[in-house]
């Protein structure tokens, strides 16, 4: 049995039809002119061999090609890529079943941060009145590492809400290098969670170490395809309309695997794209559609998933402003145009602007949380404990969002009306109007621990205090003392001893991490 | 075999069990004797009144308030608790006055004239049954007049008055000058309770007590002396 997930039954939609199509048209008519600006030969050599026009750039500091797709090139690939697409895992109870026409939400991890924030807490006492003390969160930035990875990797597997990870900390230790960078990441993930795995990828000579060792996980490499319990994200494209050598040639080679992957694209409203909603949904579903093409293209019915990262730019800085308004109604707009081509969605929500958990990281990831998970994405890449628009991992946020998106799904339960539960509940009120106290509290016990009353906020305090950071730490240290259910002795023997590159002090069975 | 016996009792007080109709947390105890049938046994088999209560109920009720300190165990826990220990008193009641045990007391509740919201003076009135004391409850919109012959004729030690409004809240110095100048204002504790008042409240009006919640308010009686005239 995959993993439940969120189904949403009537998703939040911005667009109407007739808005749909048009974007729909005018992504196509972009793609036909001006087309794309690809900087990888092998891809516009793969266009060009399908149809397309190509044309090298003349003049141009790096090699590059011209690439205008015509229309029916590209809406006979949408229509070879398959619109339901299995994410595998360790275990069979955590596998991710995303079929383009349901909206069956499943919260992802990640993305990848250079920095890991400690928390720490401090006791402070009043200069007017010592003997008044309060204790006070004090978070610590410091450079990510392998262990951390690893950390972070368990925690999330006890998570409830976390339905898959993707890495949420760059290892940056002395020891790693962007040779090895790849297989240890992969691997302290593995090790870690039962959960799906995804990442990108740091160099793609690495790719077949990664993929060989996913196979031994699995069980061979007929059984990494039934059950791809890795997959991978490229951002191929950089708004406005160009195709990156490197990225693409990943790209090109995930999909010549069958593994599935997400083509991404993260163009910026005001910057790299227009600045008006008509405009950046009109690009970046031509980015998209222009990425899941080439997929095709490369191996028909490989899994590709409609990847939307749209974001505004901040007016102050032209930076990113995940926490935008216009952020989200993006996302929305992209799941609704991958929804109107059958494919699997990956969306973002729950970025946030500030650098530690508090007040206004709450407001701006439930914001974007509660409604796109209203739309109906099936891979939400949520940010599960991302601060400082995805630059900085806090273990403790990721504990406090799981708690939050505990409370959407209690939320987004079907209602239970019907005959037997009204016939219930008119004997109900029957008996308690004849009492002399017409209280209705005898019944609550019955389905107080059935799971159907919602719990309280799991962090409340007991006084007037706000006691979340320290109760949600509480929390955090019971789950990290929690076993982890690591790769099984053999199979990590056969890791170690085939796969170069992996840190020896990732290996349990030989003493290592937990020390 | 009695202490077997006031075992289950205090088991059932946790469940929160009054009948063997009752469904606890156990699902093994279902269809089991509940507190009422068990405590009906104890009387058939001449265990002492005193030890059913101290080994069985309060005993029992130790655990529910441990259980619900410590977040295990939620109101409606503590409330199917205290309505058992309720019920066990109402059965023990002519035992305790036969063998001449001292009671907690006796307390009078009502919610003023005026306002017609009972919830939490009902929760009040179960947790205080639970607690050992006998509860006259004389419901809701109760007039001043009706209140002090209350008093007047169940002669109780305590006296919870309890308002939700801050339009009704004004009822309760009212009901106080008129237990003066009935003159039984020296025989009876006035509680005071409800969302309206507050500690500073009660000062105000001249009232003995103030309990912010069901639990305050057992607390509270608990501490005071009973007083008779």
């Amino acid at each position: 049995m995959p993993r439940e997930g969120t189904l949403i039954e009537d998703p939040m939609r911005r667009l109407t039809g007739a808005q749909v199509d048009q974007i729909h048209d005018a992504s196509i008519a972009i793609l036909k002119e001006p087309g794309l600006l690809c900087f990888n030969k092998r891809a516009a050599e793969i266009f060009g061999e399908s149809g397309a026009a190509v044309g090298p750039v003349s003049g141009a500091a790096s090699p590059s090609w011209t690439v205008k797709l015509p229309e029916k090139l590209v809406t006979d690939s949408i229509a070879k890529a398959p619109s339901e697409i299995t994410l595998g895992a360790r275990k069979p109870e955590n596998v991710l079943v995303m079929k383009g026409d349901e909206p069956r939400v499943y919260y992802i991890t990640g993305s990848e941060t250079n920095t890991w924030l400690d928390v720490a807490f401090e006791e402070y006492a009043s200069t007017k009145d010592n003997t008044k003390k309060v204790s006070l969160a004090e978070f610590r930035p410091r450079r990510g590492t392998v262990a951390d990875l690893c950390a972070s990797a368990h925690v999330c597997e006890h998570l409830d809400t976390v339905d898959g990870y993707i890495r949420t900390v760059n290892i940056q230790d002395r020891e790693i290098n962007n040779k090895n960078k790849d297989v240890n990441k992969f691997f302290a993930c593995l090790d870690n969670t039962t959960k799906h795995v995804m990442s990108g990828l740091t160099n793609l000579d690495q790719l077949d170490n990664v993929v060989r060792m996913a196979e031994f996980v699995a069980g061979g490499p007929e059984e990494l395809k039934a059950n791809p319990l890795i997959s991978f994200i490229t951002c191929l494209v950089k708004s406005p309309l160009q195709f990156v050598d490197d990225t693409t040639e990943t790209f090109i080679e995930v999909c010549r695997r069958g593994l599935p992957i997400v083509v991404s694209s993260s163009p910026q409203a005001g910057t790299s794209a227009p600045i008006k909603e008509a405009g950046i949904m009109a690009q970046i579903n031509a980015e998209v559609l222009a990425g899941i093409a080439l997929g095709q293209l490369v191996n028909p019915g490989a899994p590709v998933l409609y990847g939307s990262v749209p974001v505004r730019a901040r007016m102050d800085t032209l930076g990113d402003s995940y926490g935008s308004i216009e952020t989200t109604q993006y996302n929305i707009d992209c799941v609704q145009m991958a929804r109107f081509y059958n494919l699997p969605n990956y969306s973002t929500s729950g970025v946030c602007d500030p650098r530690i958990p508090g007040q206004q990281s709450t407001v701006e990831r439930m914001f974007s949380n509660i409604l796109m998970t209203l739309a109906g994405p099936q891979f939400l890449h949520c940010a599960f404990g991302l601060l400082d628009c995805n630059s900085i991992f806090c273990l403790l946020q990721a504990v406090l969002d799981d708690a939050h998106f505990a409370m959407m799904r209690h939320f987004l339960r079907a209602p239970r009306v019907d005959k037997a539960e009204l016939e219930l509940a008119m004997q109900q009120i029957a008996a308690a109007v004849d009492t002399p106290q017409k209280m209705f509290i005898n019944y609550i016990r019955p389905v107080l621990r059935s799971g159907e009353i919602s719990p309280p906020y799991p962090f409340e305090g007991d006084g007037e205090g706000d006691n979340v950071f320290a109760l949600a730490n509480e929390r955090l240290q019971a789950l990290l003392a929690k076993p982890v259910d690591h790769i099984d002795a053999a199979t990590t023997a056969r890791i170690f001893e085939e796969i170069p590159g992996i840190l020896p002090g990732l290996n349990v069975y030989k003493g290592g991490i937990k020390s | 075999m009695n202490a077997e016996l006031l075992e289950q009792l205090k088991e059932n007080v946790i469940q929160g069990r009054k009948t063997r109709d009752d469904i606890g947390i156990d699902e093994a105890l279902n269809g089991t004797p509940g507190v009422v049938e068990l405590i009906e046994e104890a009387l058939a088999a001449d265990v002492p009144v005193e030890e059913i209560i101290a080994d069985g109920l309060t005993a029992g009720m130790e655990v529910v308030g441990e259980k619900f300190s410590t977040r295990e165990y939620f109101i409606p826990d503590m409330l199917a608790s205290a309505d058992a220990v309720g019920a066990a008193m109402e059965i023990l009641k002519p035992h305790l006055e036969a063998a001449s045990v001292a009671t907690k007391g006796k307390v009078v509740v009502a919610t003023v004239k005026g306002d017609i919201h009972d919830i939490g003076k009902n929760i009040v009135a179960i947790m205080l049954r639970g607690a050992g004391y006998e509860v006259i409850d004389l419901g809701i919109n109760v007039p001043e007049d009706a209140i002090v012959a209350a008093v007047r004729d169940e002669k109780p030690d305590f006296l919870g008055l309890s308002a939700l409004l801050t339009t009704t809240m004004t009822e309760m110095p009212l009901v106080i000058a008129a237990l003066e100048d009935a003159g039984l204002r020296e025989c009876v504790n006035v509680i005071i309770g409800g969302a309206a008042v507050s500690e500073e409240y009660a000062e105000e009006i001249g009232a003995d007590a103030f309990g912010a919640d069901a639990f305050q308010a057992v607390r509270v009686t608990d501490d005071l002396q009973k007083v008779r005239c």
